[in-house]
């Protein structure tokens, strides 16, 4: 009885429990060992790492500058989104009671939220408060302006249109100013920017998966005699596969990584004056940036688009590399 | 252990490599491969390995026919075969210890065991001493056993060897083909293709020779 006998016939023992165990734990450390390798090849080459992740740095902080530029101009246009509001200006006509009835009218219309009414004396008053032209106003033997009513519509509420036309034909009223037509232009214009930064986004990741296959194509080009030793001793596709994939994930995060760091630097840099215009249009407006957790999220999409490019490669290549 | 019943071989180039060997190799047998380059030693080899699939005939190792096995299992199936190549293929990128620690690496041994078998085997073929070299380093003689040590590591039931002795000297060939005969005592099947008559005809097993792809001799 020889001693590999003894051996094997020990293995042939232990329980198919422990075999699979031993299995999954080989697995885990090929994957510890691939990941940990493919890292220092990647490091091993900091100038080619360095550019291959500036590049991936690059098409991916483009889409996501644009997308924060498209979050903050959103933040800013809510501020006016707010229910447009209708002026409702009365006819100099119409009486302080029938203003008063209108006023009443309204506020017990479901379709709208508040009602402010506004009198002609308040607003004169108010008028000279803020232009300064008190005196002017002073001598002027009647007031010009009229009573008015600030209409807030429920949000609930159909079309402020319809509300606008029926508003307008009221004889009390002599216009019923309702300015929606820029906001309408400028959310339209907003759906059309955030298709368009979509749309070059998309364009711009299938690049990156391009880039990151190409590098990896290469890799496993300058692997070929290793590819091929270890599937002649018995390597696995999986074996094969697992450090291109990796290095096709450390290459996604190294470049996500710089996409945010980019990010981040062209919001320091467009912060100062960005809160200087602010100041000037007193505002209290604030450039939001991507935060930790959009860092976080374009780090992790490099992740998920370097593994998505080392796997079109690797799908592409490594089949065809076989033992001659 | 190994089995081919009127296995053929044609490339698609037309050239046919093998026609209608039939062979048996028992289990603990060393068995030498011969016959001019080109008669077909390789290829026969290559296709234990699966490396090539047989046009005509069946091929059975260790009891599965191989015709059995799809391409997803032919990674499983080269575990259990050791192999010896002609010019080494050797990773020249990592040390000898990683070299041999290739195979178990691939079948998933913890780190422990890994050492373990691979300085057994570095033992064995006598180059303990030298695993933490590049095997650039190493002489034609210390690569090839470099390369037996790897071939042996996982303890494979079949030993193929591809003119393991073609590119070293006569003392160095014996040398070689001693630590071949200590694996088959321990009862491992040994298949070695070589084209050295003069050595392999003073050792005493049985010959098996090819010309032309057929099997025109084999005698013990």
């Amino acid at each position: 009885m020889s001693a590999l006998d003894h051996k094997s016939r020990r293995e042939g023992a232990s329980t198919s429990r422990a075999r699979l165990r031993h299995r999954f734990n080989g697995w885990l450390t090929h994957h510890r060992l691939s990941a940990a390798e493919s890292l220092a090849r990647v490091l091993d080459n900091p100038v080619s790492s360095l550019l291959t992740w500036l590049v991936i740095g690059i098409a991916l902080a483009l889409p996501a500058a644009l997308d924060v530029a498209l979050d903050n101009a959103r933040k800013l246009s809510d501020k006016w989104d707010s229910p447009a509001q209708l002026s409702l200006f009365l006819a100099a006509t119409a009486s302080a009671d029938e203003a008063r009835e209108l006023h009443r009218e309204l506020q017990e219309r479901p379709d709208i939220a508040a009602v402010v009414f506004v009198s002609r004396e308040e607003a004169l008053q108010e008028f000279s408060l803020l232009s300064g032209f008190a005196d002017v106003l002073d001598s002027l033997d009647n007031n010009p302006l009229p009573d008015l009513l600030l209409v807030t519509p429920a949000p609930e509420a159909g079309p402020v249109a319809a509300l606008h036309r029926e508003l307008s034909a009221d004889p009390r009223v002599a216009e019923a100013v309702l300015d929606m037509a820029w906001l309408e232009r400028l959310n339209t214009l907003m759906e059309l920017s955030r298709r368009m930064v979509l749309a070059l986004g998309g364009v711009l990741v299938a690049g990156v998966v391009l880039i990151l296959g190409n590098t990896i194509r290469l890799a496993i080009e300058s692997r070929r005699e290793e590819i091929v030793v270890v599937k002649l001793v018995g390597g696995s596709n999986g074996f094969v596969r697992r450090p291109f994939l990796y290095t096709g994930l450390w290459y996604g995060v190294g470049g996500g990584f710089f996409a945010a760091l980019l990010v981040a630097a062209a919001l320091w840099f467009l912060g100062e004056p960005v809160a200087r215009l602010a100041e000037l249009y007193q505002s209290s407006f604030e450039l939001g940036g991507l935060g930790i957790m959009g860092s976080l999220n374009l780090v992790v999409l490099g992740g998920l688009l370097g593994l998505a490019g080392a796997w079109l490669a690797v799908s592409r290549h490594l089949g065809r590399i076989a033992p001659r | 252990m190994i089995t081919f019943d009127r296995v053929s071989k044609r490339y698609a180039e037309g050239h046919e490599a093998l026609s209608e060997v039939s062979v048996e190799i028992s289990q603990n047998e060393l068995v030498f491969l011969t016959g001019h380059s080109g008669a077909g030693k390789s290829t026969l080899l290559r296709l234990i390995m699966l490396i090539e699939r047989p046009s005509r005939g069946q091929v059975i190792v260790d009891g599965q026919n191989l015709a059995r096995i799809g391409n997803r299992g032919i990674p499983a199936h080269r575990r259990n075969i050791g192999v010896v190549f002609q010019n080494h293929q050797l990773l020249f990128d990592r040390s000898v210890y990683h070299n041999v620690a290739l195979p178990l690496v691939i079948a998933g041994y913890d780190q422990r065991e890994v050492g373990r078998r691979v300085r057994a085997a570095l033992d064995k073929v006598g180059l303990l001493a030298r695993e933490r070299a590049l095997p650039i380093t190493l002489s034609g003689g210390e690569q090839q056993r470099v390369g037996i040590a790897r071939a042996v590591v996982a303890r494979p039931r079949i030993l193929l060897a591809d003119e393991p002795t073609g590119n070293l000297d006569p003392a160095l060939s014996a040398e070689i083909m001693q630590l071949f005969e200590a694996f088959n005592q321990v009862g491992v099947t040994v298949l070695i293709a070589s084209h050295d008559l003069a050595l392999i005809s003073r050792l005493h097993h049985r010959i098996l020779t090819l010309r032309d792809g057929r099997l025109v001799s084999n005698r013990a």
